[in-house]
């Protein structure tokens, strides 16, 4: 390859560890694989003849695989892939529906969140622990979980223990970020929360998140993922198209 | 955007630019390509697409590509009705009936779920299948969908649909490529390859 305008040398191959966030189909047998890296942000690269029955590439490059990769970094906005390793392909994920619906919606969520080339180590950890926990157990807690350690990420630090709005100490009974969190009847805004979630979500943000992951399957569990869900897309300006999407 | 080209140019650079796999330098490429060959190539081009629009349907029954309301393939009553092999694609049925190894019924689910393109189960033909199953002779329905994540969800969902309804359920199996090596085969390939493997006849 030439050098480019200014004389530096246009062209790098370079080293990451990455989870594969999605994939678009290009030409005849090619991919665009989005991915989370370790080290560079979130990147976009060309797999090519990744659609082969015999590509090299075989299946390391599907959605959820954790990956050691190298990539060569040209003048465009898509670097190519030239290596590929598999640190773990997740199998039990792929193989259960039911975890698969939950990997898919962290993936759709991370994707929309990360920035292009803007590292953010503690990003790729919290993806990487959720899907390894996810692979393992698949705790009910795991996306709504996610969800508000991500918002927390972002800077929101939802008021949780009394009303955000008057300060009364309750009944708290609805819950809206924009208004900084719960609120009380006659303050009321967003929608409804249940006192068991309101349990949870204190769990979840006061730094016991290992614990809610232990609970059972429930209502309070399923309220939870929906205004979590509502929460950041809201915070995204945009829906997450995969939630609830394969729901039984 | 101002167009630098004339409106017929423009016109066709964007209608290529919609087709599945083709970006606008493709577009553009194949636009001036068509601007270059002889008028009679290029009529007939255009007479081909429509032409297949005209003449070509989808099979009522299964959904492939038809001259008529009934594919051939499920025209042909030699084929045996108690197996459906569910396709994503038409032309999916095209390679598996390459291999010579099928003798029964197909099924085009037109697409496989992608919860990220927010693609479902209702934007697929999958109320259709649960029809013919509950109509035909069916004894066993082969999930035959690719074998990436799209492929796997829809086979996944497919076969917790399918339970409770009494047919055997079967998924084709994933294995190695004939004629490739092992050292290059990825760990899920060779993972279920293992997993599949079969007693050797000692010949
Ligand atoms: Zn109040
Ligand atoms: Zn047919």
């Amino acid at each position: 390859m030439g050098q480019s305008r200014d004389g530096a040398d246009p062209v790098s191959l370079y080293s990451d560890h990455g989870i594969v966030l999605r994939t678009y189909k290009l030409g005849e047998a090619d991919r665009i694989v989005v991915l989370l890296t370790r080290d560079h942000g979130k990147v976009r690269a060309v797999a090519k003849g990744v659609r082969k029955t015999r590509s090299k590439f075989g299946s390391r490059l599907e959605p959820c695989s954790h990956i050691a990769v190298q990539l060569y970094s040209g003048r465009g906005e898509l670097d190519i892939v030239t290596q590929v390793e598999s640190i773990d392909h997740f199998r039990p994920i792929r193989e259960d529906l039911d975890r698969l619906r939950r990997a898919v919606t962290l993936l759709e969520a991370v994707d929309q969140v990360a920035q292009d080339r803007e590292p953010s180590p503690r990003l790729y950890q919290m993806l990487l622990g959720a899907l390894r926990t996810l692979a393992a157990q698949n705790p009910p807690l795991v996306v709504a979980g996610f969800f508000w350690k991500l918002l927390a990420l972002e800077g929101f630090a939802p008021v949780l223990d009394q009303c955000a709005s008057c300060g009364s100490s309750g009944p708290l009974v609805a819950f809206d970020l924009d208004h900084g969190g719960v609120l009380c009847a006659s303050c009321r805004r967003g929608g409804p929360i249940s006192a068991d979630a309101l349990d949870l979500l204190r769990l979840i943000l006061g730094g016991k998140l290992g614990q809610a992951l232990e609970e059972p399957e429930g209502l309070a569990a399923t309220e939870l993922e929906g205004i979590a869900t509502r929460a950041l897309e809201a915070t995204l300006e945009r829906r997450l198209r995969s939630a609830g999407l394969l729901d039984a | 955007m101002n167009s630098v080209y004339t409106q017929p140019v423009q016109d066709l650079i964007d209608e290529l630019g919609r087709l599945p796999g083709i970006g606008p330098k493709s577009a553009q490429r194949i636009a001036f390509h068509l601007l270059k060959v002889p008028e009679q190539d290029a009529v007939r081009l255009a007479h081909a697409i429509t032409e297949a629009k005209r003449r070509v349907q989808f099979c009522e029954t299964c959904f492939n590509i038809s001259e008529s309301s009934q594919c051939e393939l499920c025209a042909d009553d030699r084929r045996d009705v108690s197996m459906i092999c569910v396709v994503e694609e038409p032309k999916d049925i095209v390679a598996v009936e390459k291999t010579q190894e099928y003798r029964g019924r197909y099924h085009v689910l037109q697409g496989a779920i992608n919860p990220i393109e927010g693609i479902g189960p209702d934007q697929l033909r999958v109320r259709e299948l649960l029809e013919r199953i509950r109509d035909e002779a069916v004894k066993e329905i082969i999930l035959c969908t690719n074998p990436n994540i799209e492929g796997e969800a829809t086979a996944m969902y497919l076969a917790r649909l399918l339970s409770p309804v009494g047919v055997t359920v079967t998924r084709i199996a994933s294995g190695l490529p004939v004629g490739g090596d092992l050292e290059y085969a990825d760990e899920l390939t060779l993972g279920r390859a293992l997993e599949g493997r079969r007693a050797v006849e000692a010949g």
